[in-house]
């Protein structure tokens, strides 16, 4: 064969495998930050997100509207700040309220959005006011043993 | 009776253990005489062809089925639990630390380690080999090193085709025909795969593969009869024992890498 047919062809196995192991690193092991240029940009803030992580569906309706853009805590008011970003196909009023729920018992948690009835729709950089945190299974738990050991104290 | 079927046992642990020490001296002569396929990288080109690229058809079609059938298995059995989303990371985990590593090599031994035990189990038996050292042409250096190293480069980059691939197959069956969400199809696999932990320990493993897949290939070919029943029957072993070897290889390098985990 041809020698420098052969050296491209060995060339392009290598620049391929090369391309498979970035894939790898890059796409499967860590972030990957694809920018959606159709959409903008919330914050709500939450005492606890319990394990809402970064890329996790926003839901309205139960219908994916976007995603988690940035998780940060915010060491001023000791709260975690979350960034949805939203399809610009979906405005929601003002006064619209986000929780973190959990899809399943053992699912991945997503943040649930509830229109308000606000006639402002929120703009980006905005900031969701309502909001309620995840329900952290183990207080759960706690509160409910404690609830019990209470009624059944002797009175 | 007695007395000989022992003999016969004892001769065949003599050849066993000739064997063996013949096998690891032929691997010291490559390393001795790697000069060569570094110095004229050309030969190792060549053989990066036959043993890389015309692997590559196998390599990516099983990849991408392998990864289909995991994304339907996977799906059928975490629905059970409601955690369907969670597919993304078996895919990926099974895939880069165990499945596109091993199916890789074994794949690779059969497509290219067969073809090098035949190729140069015949350049044997037509005294090749023998008319290179006459005229002063260290076959080791000239015609088994630049194999080695081509095998030995070729198995990482096959086996992380393989696996992208294979996730690539996983995403489609998943996402695109059954519908798990895409967001935490690819966003709980990043948060799940760990460069060092999976992805560069997979890449070792390949390596490793690749040295044991081309080392069991060329000594048989280089040890084989040469008559043409000894040459298919030294591809016949090639294909078996590096089969045998990556898969034992496999468990220890697992036991190594995974088990200072927790």
């Amino acid at each position: 064969m041809n020698k420098t047919i052969l050296d491209l062809w060995v060339g392009l196995f290598v620049i391929v495998g090369i391309a498979a192991l970035l894939f790898l690193t890059l796409k499967v092991g860590s972030m990957n930050t694809v920018t959606n240029s159709d959409s903008y940009e919330v914050v709500a803030r939450f005492e606890n997100i319990g394990g809402l992580k970064t890329r996790a569906p926003v839901k309205s309706a139960g219908v994916v509207v976007g995603r988690v853009a940035d998780v940060r805590f915010d060491n001023e008011v000791y709260e975690a700040a979350v960034t949805l970003r939203l399809d610009k196909r979906y405005a929601f009023p003002k006064d619209t309220s986000a929780a973190i729920m959990t899809s399943g018992l053992l699912g991945e948690q997503y943040i649930g959005l509830e229109a308000g009835g606000d006639s402002v729709k929120l703009k980006d950089k905005d900031r969701i006011m309502i909001t309620q945190d995840a329900v952290v299974l183990e207080s759960l738990i706690g509160k409910f043993l404690y609830g019990n050991a209470q009624e059944g104290a002797p009175k | 009776m007695l007395k000989e079927s022992i003999a016969r046992l004892g001769n065949r642990t003599l050849q066993g253990v000739g064997r063996i020490g013949f096998a690891v001296r032929f691997f010291v002569a490559i390393m001795l005489h790697s000069g060569t396929a570094f110095r004229r990288f050309g030969l190792t080109i060549r053989e990066m062809y036959f043993s890389g690229v015309q692997s590559l058809v196998i390599i990516l079609v099983s990849g991408l089925f392998v990864g289909m059938v995991l994304g339907l298995q996977g799906y059928e059995t975490l629905q059970t639990y409601g955690s369907e989303d969670a597919l993304g990371i078996l895919v990926a985990m099974s895939l880069v630390r165990e499945l596109g590593p091993v199916v890789a090599a074994l794949l690779f031994a059969s497509r290219a380690g067969s073809a090098i035990t035949a190729e140069i189990g015949l350049m044997k038996a037509t005294e090749q080999l023998s008319a290179m050292e006459m005229m002063a042409v260290d076959p080791i250096a000239r015609v088994v090193a630049p194999r080695f190293w081509a095998g030995v480069i070729s198995m990482p980059l096959l086996a992380a085709l393989f696996s992208a691939m294979g996730i690539f197959g996983g995403y489609l069956v998943g996402v695109q025909l059954i519908g798990v969400d895409e967001g935490s199809f690819w966003s709980q696999m990043q948060s799940a795969v760990d460069f060092e932990q999976d992805i560069l320990n997979g890449v070792i493993k390949s390596v490793v593969f690749g040295i044991a897949i081309t080392t069991i290939a060329l000594f048989e070919g280089y040890d084989a009869p040469p008559t043409a029943e000894g040459v298919s029957g030294a591809t016949t072993r090639t294909v078996v024992t590096s089969s045998l070897t990556v898969l034992a290889l496999d468990f220890v390098l697992t036991a190594f890498m995974f088990r200072g985990l927790s």
